[in-house]
């Protein structure tokens, strides 16, 4: 296991490598003078230029540009933003926990709907339910989220009033200092009533939104994997034995049927992570993925490239966290 | 079943077994309504895609009280034809659909076979440092990867093809890469090596059309994905630009009027999502019907 565990991470090096190569390849290629583009100067005199150009390590090879930013990534600095001089760090460790609280939400809301969905569609094969259930699950995947977005604040929020339109929780109302950068536990933590309840109720709409595609595809992939299992013999046995239906579906096969379905879950992670772009610019959510995005408009390029930079790296790291669990599930996968 | 599929020519036999599935009938016909309606946009649109009616701004659609046949779906901000504009994004979303499809598989099939083809220690350089590249490309979250592509490049239609095809290529360059080494192991290349097959041509016209129909069922669906992610770009004013119909543009400029004319972001949603919905349905059709193997129980 640790053997696995080793070469698995240790195969993430020349990912991270080749990463760190199209982020430094990346902002080259920007239309313009790269002082300009990293400073954000226009019209600058000769000397100040000379001098950001050697600040910078411009007037360095290409190759020990790139190892310096190579050296500089792995202490741990991922640049300074021009909109704020604030490390790049800095302002994403601040803003990722609004993005991770949204992604957790929407994730356990795709599998706690998902997984009882497609077993249950699984169980009635062929029956309106099942039908029903996989048309919705097309349309599912299908769903531009940036439109479903603005179709829920359409309708439920502006049109309903059932929950708000934008934001992590009322400003007016609420006020404390962030503890764990998560505002469900932040607002239970300050002990204001209603606080909870309010962080809560602004996070079930863009969780919903976000969690659709996911949704989706758990349905699905859990319905066919539970098709597959349901053939087996020991479900015929466990039948045979007289079990009631929900233990044969809900324990014996469900469990086996669930392998592949993590596997799933844990490649949605990259796509809630670009989800969760569109998602926090729709709801105003102040997480990773809007940041991005007005760094963007901001011409923020040093901002941009170490976002992209840690985004990726979360990915990655998840997915090897994902392998690894699945290979102390599945031991055929360890030694394959 | 009466006849066996044996009997039939392989086109009919793969009709056949197509139309079993009936949602992707039903995607297919759509696929086809909106291919005609984006080739004969200027015969079908009531009016032309930028032509403004000063006096019709935001004018409301037919169905609503203050609605006239004239604009059957209303105007936009602009007085631009609501209907008309639809017509014409449905143009511009398929072409960026298509062109990054057939550029993902010409380069893929390039990329996957060149994996490959070669041997020795240099044909092991190759594969690595290809399939190495593909796994970055997987491993940076697919929307983040183009915004950093259009970023740097400049937002327009062609860098929005660009984005999104390095986004989409290395599922079509794992996929030609392992069905062709599964295709090698076979006896019949072995059959064509032996009897001089050089090694471009076993390639191309040995192994290659083995590995097709996977790489067809990728190829549609690779379609609207990537019909989906142009238009996301475009809603996040990355993708093409004004004043060209596009789909995810229109919806965001649309956005500041959720309140008072709803149906401008309605419309432009409901046509990217039936758009992409009907592609979706008909490669689930077509996997079903090109690889039994691949069939969804």
């Amino acid at each position: 296991m640790f053997r696995f565990l080793l070469r698995r991470v240790a195969l993430t090096v020349p990912t991270f490598i080749a990463l760190m190569f199209v982020t430094f390849v990346a902002i080259r290629l920007v239309p313009g003078d790269p002082v300009e583009v990293r400073v954000g100067e226009r019209g600058i005199s000769a000397e100040r230029l000379a001098h950001f150009r050697h600040e910078l390590g411009l007037d360095q090879s290409i190759p020990k540009q790139f190892l310096d930013y190579a050296t500089q990534l792995l202490h741990g600095d991922f640049g300074t933003s021009l909109a704020t001089n604030q490390k790049v760090l800095t302002e994403f460790l601040a803003l990722f926990p609004a993005t991770l609280e949204l992604a957790f939400a929407a994730m356990l809301f795709a599998v706690l709907l998902g997984i009882p969905a497609g077993t249950a569609a699984a169980a009635r094969r062929g029956s309106l339910f099942d039908q029903t259930l996989m048309g919705l699950s097309v349309t599912g995947y299908s769903m531009p989220i940036f439109w479903w977005g603005l179709l829920a604040i359409m309708l439920v929020a502006e049109r309903w009033g059932l929950t708000p339109v934008s934001g992590r929780i009322d400003l007016i109302k609420f006020y404390f200092e962030p503890v764990t950068g998560f505002m469900v536990i932040d607002a239970w933590l300050s002990g204001q009533a209603g606080a909870v309840k309010d962080a809560l109720h602004h996070l079930v709409l863009p969780a919903v939104v976000l969690g659709t595609v996911p949704l989706a595809v758990i349905a699905r992939m859990t319905r066919s994997s539970m098709l597959e299992v349901l053939s087996e013999d020991y479900v015929r046995t466990a039948r045979a034995k007289g079990l009631p239906a929900w233990r044969v579906v809900g324990l014996h096969a469900l469990r086996n049927a669930l392998i592949p379905v993590v596997t799933v879950i844990g490649l949605q992670v990259g796509a809630l992570m670009a989800g969760a772009v569109l998602t926090e610019t729709i709801f105003s959510w102040p997480g990773v993925g809007k940041w991005l995005i007005e760094s963007i408009g901001r011409r923020d390029y040093p901002a941009l490239q170490g976002g992209v930079m840690l985004i990726s790296s979360v990915v990655i790291l998840v997915n090897v966290l994902v392998d690894v669990t699945y290979g102390a599930i599945n031991p055929r996968i360890r030694h394959g | 079943m009466a006849d066996s599929p044996q009997d039939l020519h392989p086109l009919r036999a793969f009709w056949a077994s197509f139309c079993e599935n009936r949602g992707a009938v039903i995607g297919f016909a759509f696929v086809l309504a909106i291919v005609l309606m984006a080739l004969g946009a200027e015969l079908i649109a009531p009016h032309g895609p930028n032509e403004q009616f000063r006096e019709a701004v935001r004018a409301a659609p037919a169905w609503a009280d203050n609605g006239s046949v004239r604009f059957l779906l209303g105007t936009d901000s602009l007085g631009r034809d609501l209907l008309t504009r639809l017509i014409y994004g449905a143009r511009v979303s398929l072409f960026i659909g298509v062109a990054v499809m057939g550029v993902s598989f010409i380069l893929g099939v390039a990329l996957g076979l060149a994996c490959v083809s070669f041997k020795g220690a240099l044909g092991q350089a190759i594969d690595v440092a290809i399939t190495r590249l593909m796994d970055l490309v997987m491993a940076v979250p697919g929307l983040v990867l183009a915004i950093l592509v259009v970023a740097v490049l400049g937002p327009s239609l062609t860098n929005t093809i660009v984005a999104v095809t390095i986004v989409n290529l290395p599922r079509y360059v794992r996929l030609v890469r392992a069905s062709a080494l599964s295709e090698l192991g076979k006896d019949y290349v072995t059959g064509a090596r032996v009897a001089g097959v050089g090694p471009a041509r076993l390639m191309l016209f040995t192994v290659l059309p083995n590995c097709l129909s996977p790489l067809i069922v990728q190829a549609a669906l690779g379609v609207s994905d990537a019909i989906l992610e142009a238009a996301a770009l475009g809603f996040l004013g990355l993708g093409a630009q004004p004043p060209t119909a596009e789909w995810g543009t229109m919806l965001a400029d649309a956005r500041e009027f959720i309140r008072s004319d709803p149906w401008l972001v309605t419309l432009p949603g409901v046509a990217i999502l039936v758009t992409v919905v009907s592609i979706n349905l008909m490669g689930d059709g077509l996997r079903d019907a090109l690889d039994p193997k691949m069939r969804r129980s």
